[in-house]
């Protein structure tokens, strides 16, 4: 019996298979936006339509994880058996965050294939860095634009894993372009239960900070 | 086709109008672009649920610092949402005021958030009304015959 993670790098294949040969392909990508703002929801579905992507728009987490199936039997098959292909979450929601979410979907064996991004209006590094140490893909600043959707879509058909390193340092490269430009929130606590990783040793982490404040 | 040429004309002052003041900001020409033939109302439909989305959240507000007890972080997480929304819309001049009424209300200063709310609430009904005038220009020329571009 094949894995989930087998199955959608299958369909992935497929996909992108179907992509190069015809460009009239049915097979989108079906993207699952989570965001508590009405109008955000409004416009980040007609931003992936229009980029030829399947949505479902939910407003909380909670939603999030019943679509997918994570609090049921079924597995990584939405409605209508659609596969997710993409999550992309706000960060700041009521209930879980978004960053709660990210971890649920890395932690569990059948979701943590599905590339993640994570959205915020508030570009605070620690908050940044804290989601892409717990395996999301990517960061956006709100508002979201098109050319991130397209860019987002490009790198998603690509095939995740192929040039995931690189990219992750070229990500870094512009996180520190935009700490240049702004400092973070200084009331925002530093999350004391995220995993420790080598790369995010507190010492690191501590003077990664006073590099950003030597820059306000 | 003179009404169509001076509609035209009417809208497309009035819209630089409202990006030279700083009620709208690039944002809002993002919104234009992703509206098209078989969205063409898109526009319309985003900035409807804006106003709907800011009506509640400016009661909210109201009722929220008319309290004893002001809790702050209910106030900070209702102007959080308006910051939100006004920027997805690019509503820059909403969008400003929430900043430092967010920094009232980390202080707990409850007459910097009753002002920030004042003028909240002014800018958010000047941003309306423009709005509404631009769409209801908008409908005008299409009913004269003529379109107008978008962005």
């Amino acid at each position: 019996m094949a894995t989930a993670g087998e199955v959608f790098r299958r369909s992935l294949t497929e996909t992108v298979g179907q992509v190069c040969d015809d460009s009239s392909s049915s097979s989108e990508l079906h993207v699952l936006a989570v965001d508590d703002s009405l109008v955000d929801r409004k416009v980040i579905e007609r931003l992936l339509k229009i980029s030829s992507c399947k949505v479902t728009a939910v407003e909380s987490g909670t939603r999030a994880l019943q679509y997918l199936g994570l609090d049921g039997e079924r597995a990584s098959v939405g409605f209508n058996g659609l596969k997710v292909n993409l999550i992309m979450t706000d960060y700041s929601m009521p209930g879980m965050t978004g960053y709660e979410l990210l971890k649920k979907i890395k932690e569990s064996s059948v979701l943590r294939e599905i590339p993640v991004v994570v959205m915020s209006s508030e570009n605070i590094l620690t908050r940044i860095d804290r989601c892409l140490e717990e395996g999301a893909e990517e960061f956006l600043l709100k508002p979201v634009k098109l050319d991130d959707v397209k860019r987002l879509k490009d790198f998603i058909m690509k095939g995740d894993g192929k040039d995931g390193g690189e990219t992750r340092i070229l990500k870094r490269k512009r996180l520190d372009d935009y700490a240049s430009l702004s400092s973070p929130s200084p009331s925002v606590a530093c999350d004391a239960s995220s995993p420790l990783m080598p790369s995010s040793s507190p010492s690191a982490r501590s003077s990664k900070r006073a590099k950003l404040r030597n820059k306000d | 086709m003179d009404v169509v040429v001076q509609l035209q004309r009417q809208l497309t002052d009035h819209t630089a109008s409202l990006f030279h003041e700083g009620f709208l900001n690039e944002q809002f020409n993002q919104l234009q672009q992703l509206q098209d033939e078989s969205n063409p109302d898109f526009v319309v439909e985003v900035v409807s649920l804006f106003f709907e989305d800011s009506e509640r959240l400016l009661n909210e507000l109201a009722k929220a610092l008319e309290q004893q007890a002001v809790d702050y972080k209910k106030v900070d997480a209702h102007v959080h949402q308006l910051k939100g929304s006004s920027s997805s819309i690019g509503a820059q001049r909403v969008q400003a005021v929430c900043i430092p009424f967010r920094n009232f209300c980390e202080e707990q200063n409850i007459e910097g958030c009753l002002k920030c709310l004042q003028q909240v609430k002014h800018e958010y009904s000047l941003v309306k009304n423009k709005l509404e005038t631009l769409f209801k220009l908008e409908q005008q020329l299409i009913a004269a015959g003529g379109s107008f571009p978008t962005l």
